[in-house]
């Protein structure tokens, strides 16, 4: 974020913590023992501020800090908690620039201001000795100041997000999609806070280790989430090369249908979840096609009816290879329908309209869009508005037209990586000569 | 790992072995010997009581949660924090947590309403048609009744004072020795599952369960302590960090099991192809596993042993025509390397497999003259890819003995310690289907 909003955003987020600040009310007196616990809540937040967890292939990363502020919000008062999140200027990442550092603990400062507010506002006792005899009245100030601590964090970052997303600096809008997830373990951690409080007042700073164990722990389950599900899908991706690899010039084919279908779901407003589900469908989509002979696929001319049975097959036998992996059923039928045309004319079913399911509706376009694009032995690759037109000429007959509407939609909104020429193979025996995807030349099939 | 197919499975009175026997009667003498006392002995007072059912309640509720860790197992952490946590419970909120005249007998009602909790918590399990746990839930069982006897007999007197650092330095021992006894009783019951040798088991049931056991103690202790300053609330409110947490084990355990589902999946693309019969992948996957376990393997080698039997084929992919009934065992040394090379390039290409990659490309290596000589894993491929080529799901004892000794007259091929695990293997496998 380098844009002159930026900054002014960063300077309005810090001119309200100042004037904030002003009209907070101080609650502990300032001591020697109130510098030293201070210092040892911001050391925590720093701890944990520096060892985010990153987030599945998003751009954010998470980190418990949270529990640092609100500990201070309850042991020493609002101030104080600002001073606590403040420490994120300082944090020891990497690759973090100055005004990045400044949001950062603009935003520490603010949040921690507020929840500290929210949580004397509504009575909360700061600094107690003790929980006294009932000890649950201090859930209601305390839930009170976490909850406006993970809204004002979330709403800032997100503020954030609106003001790059011009820039186009996300391609997957990383916040919105893994939102819910953040705010429950956000709010989940901050609940530490009052455990750091409860046990701080029976052994003082040694609270701070102690609750260090469990956030490592947590963090460490993130990371490794984070790793396998990269490995997982980095481990798809060649697999699927590797099937690709029988056919020439359809190398690239699963990677970018899988994009194009995950742009057109994301566009039509799918959730993470089913986004996730048919861009592994996409890539999958064409895998059965191993099942086809190899010489059915390199025929020149037309086809004979049984050698087109063989190839209608392959939707078939692509569901047959990844039914057993733990997918979302929808995406199953995607792979298994992505033939299907809106005028019941496709195969396997003969489906017609609303009968072909969702995914592949939405796979189909991406599928034939990419066939279009991409250069033949037959013919060269037509320019993005040409396949455009063509798959506006398809709607209603062969593709569902909102689908092929949010589809441009998308295109202009995020653009598409043409395959590059393709270099003529040394070894011919090894191209397709007829695409079945390709819309504009339909496979020829010798009439009885 | 691979887990039986139905036909491999025994019947459910067969599986008792002696291990989970002797468990579960100690589990059942426990929980008796709590009741007894419990219902005759103890008169608790009323705090004492809403503690019991807080605790209980939490118990009843992490065994409800119950969590798939990875290589199939099931831990229950949020009820192991409960339990053990309960156990050396002394002050709640300031009011002292005696209990019971005697020292013993407030460790039987700890075990009595671990086991009332544990057994709330299962029956929703059961309700939905789900496996009970029961051998968890007694491991769990026994590992609260160490604690509870050690803390309540010898510990609980260290601590009457009021210094937290003497009971950290009693309950640290003691949630430790707990977390060891839950560990080894698991690796104890796995081995004799899975056929390990349990110095391997005990090794691998640390290295898969040290993260979640470390938030275990570290939580343990965080209630115990927190509890004499805010009572019952806290547990209500480390509730919160416990459950984001056991998310983020479940989100990861998921993936890897999805992980490892999908590989599997795609790695019968050669079967579709037609390159490889149908089934062959997955049953040299089986084999090379149960003869790396055979061979005392750790169970991070044998998941990668799994990953590169299950594509050891993937190279034929770069073939143009399929070889007759896809058994490479038929082709030449150099058409074997040059699928493997081909493999391990596909596999390479993830850029995270490296280690599996580099057993798929060395399984064409024999076993004596290749220098380096090939990597274990890739031996017991190459066996066992070599097995299934000859035998196939054939479950004939005669052809299965003349692979083997094809296989044992050819020493400098396939390692003779790796054939006479696979002849062990085998064997085991062939007695099963009778």
């Amino acid at each position: 974020m380098v844009s002159r909003a930026a900054w002014l955003y960063i300077g309005l987020v810090v001119l309200a913590t100042a004037a904030l600040v002003n009209s907070a009310p101080v609650t502990v007196p300032v001591t020697a023992q109130f510098w030293r616990e201070l210092i040892i809540l911001q050391l925590l937040f720093l701890v944990c501020d520096s060892t985010p967890a990153p987030l599945v292939s998003r751009q954010t990363k998470w980190s418990p800090s949270s529990a640092a502020t609100l500990a201070a919000v309850v042991l020493l008062g609002p101030v104080p908690a600002a001073l606590v999140g403040a420490v994120s200027v300082l944090s020891i990442k990497r690759q973090l620039r100055l005004d990045g550092r400044l949001f950062n603990g603009a935003m520490g400062a603010l949040s921690g201001l507020l929840a500290g507010m929210a949580y004397v506002a509504l009575d909360g006792k700061v600094a107690p000795a003790g929980f006294g005899h009932n000890p649950w009245w201090i859930i209601g100030p305390f839930a009170a100041a976490a909850a406006v601590h993970v809204l004002t964090n979330q709403g800032l970052i997100w503020g954030v997000y609106r003001l790059n997303r011009g820039r186009r600096m996300l391609r997957s809008e990383g916040l919105e999609s893994s939102l819910p997830l953040l705010l429950v373990s956000d709010l989940g951690y901050a609940a530490l806070g009052l455990i750091v409080a409860s046990l701080w007042m029976l052994m003082g700073a040694f609270a701070a280790v102690l609750v260090l164990i469990p956030l490592f722990v947590a963090r460490w389950a993130m990371g490794q989430f984070a790793e396998q599900q990269r490995a997982y899908s980095a481990t798809m991706k060649a697999l699927c090369q590797a099937v690709e690899t029988k056919d020439y010039y359809t190398r690239g084919h699963g990677d970018r249908v899988s994009l194009g279908s995950g742009m057109i779901a994301r566009q039509i407003g799918m959730g993470t979840d089913r986004t996730d589900a048919i861009e592994f469908a996409g890539m999958l989509h064409d895998v059965g096609k191993l099942g086809v002979p190899t010489q059915v696929l390199q025929k020149t001319g037309p086809l004979t009816e049984d050698e087109f049975a063989a190839i209608q097959l392959h939707p078939m036998r692509g569901l047959e290879i990844v039914r057993e992996i733990g997918f979302l059923n929808e995406a199953l039928a995607g792979i298994m329908h992505h033939h299907e045309r809106i005028d019941g004319r496709g195969y396997p079913m003969g489906f017609a309209g609303h009968e072909i399911p969702e995914f592949a509706r939405i796979i189909a376009v991406a599928d034939a869009f990419d066939s279009m694009t991409s250069t033949r032995s037959y013919r060269e690759a037509k320019s993005i508005p040409d396949a455009v037109t063509e798959l506006i000429r398809g709607a209603d007959t062969q593709f569902d037209p909102l689908i092929v509407g949010a589809f441009i939609a998308a295109l202009k909104r995020e653009g598409w990586p043409v395959p590059g020429p393709a270099a003529k193979p040394e070894d011919l025996t090894t191209v397709t000569v007829k695409d079945h995807d390709d819309p504009t030349a339909p496979l020829r099939v010798i009439q009885p | 790992m691979t887990s039986p197919s139905a036909a491999d499975r025994w019947s459910s009175w067969q599986a008792l072995d002696s291990g989970r026997l002797l468990l579960m009667s100690t589990a059942a003498m426990l929980v008796l010997a709590a009741f007894a006392t419990a219902t005759i002995e103890v008169r608790v007072s009323h705090v004492a009581m809403k503690v019991a059912l807080s605790f209980g309640g939490f118990i009843a509720l992490g065994e409800l949660l119950r969590l798939a860790l990875p290589g199939g197992r099931e831990a229950a952490p949020i009820a192991l924090v409960g339990g053990m946590s309960y156990a050396m419970l002394t002050r709640v909120n300031d009011v002292p947590m005696t209990g019971s005249p005697r020292l013993a007998s407030a460790a039987l009602l700890v075990i009595a309403v671990a086991a009332i909790g544990m057994m709330v918590g299962a029956l929703p399990h059961i309700a939905a048609g789900r496996p009970a746990g029961l051998t968890g839930m007694c491991t769990r069982l026994v590992a609260i009744a160490c604690v509870a006897f050690l803390f309540r007999t010898v510990g609980a007197g260290l601590v009457h004072d009021h210094s937290w650092k003497m009971m950290l330095a009693v309950i640290t021992p003691l949630v430790l020795l707990g977390w060891l006894a839950d560990t080894i009783v698991g690796a104890l019951i796995r081995a004799d599952d899975v056929g390990a040798r349990f110095s391997v088991a005990i090794s691998d049931e640390i290295r898969v369960q040290w993260a979640l056991g470390a938030g275990v103690c570290a939580s343990v202790i965080i209630v115990v302590l927190g509890a004499q300053v805010m009572g019952l609330a806290e547990l209500a409110v480390f509730l919160g960090p416990l459950l984001v947490t056991q998310v983020a084990f479940r989100r990861y355990a998921g993936i890897r099991a999805t992980y490892l589902q999908t590989v599997r999946s795609l790695a019968r693309v050669t079967e579709v192809a037609g390159y490889v019969e149908a089934g062959h992948s997955r049953r040299v996957s089986r084999l090379a596993v149960a003869v790396g376990r055979e061979l005392g393997m750790p169970e991070r080698d044998l998941l990668q042993v799994e990953y590169a039997a299950l594509m050891h084929d993937i190279g034929q992919l770069s073939l143009r025509d399929p070889i007759p009934g896809g058994a490479t065992v038929l082709v030449s040394a150099a058409d074997q390397e040059r699928i493997a090379e081909l493999g391990a390039d596909v596999i390479r290409q993830a850029g995270v497999l490296e280690e599996v990659a580099d057993l798929v490309r060395r399984q064409s290596w024999p076993a004596t003259g290749h220098e380096p000589p090939p990597p274990l894993g890739s031996m017991i491929i190459r066996a066992a890819n070599t097995f299934d080529d000859l035998v196939g799901a054939s479950t004939d004892r005669e052809r299965s003995a003349a692979a083997l000794d094809r296989m044992r007259l050819d020493p400098s091929q396939y390692a003779s310690r790796v054939v006479t695990a696979l002849a062990e293997v085998a064997g085991r496998r062939l007695a099963w289907r009778l």
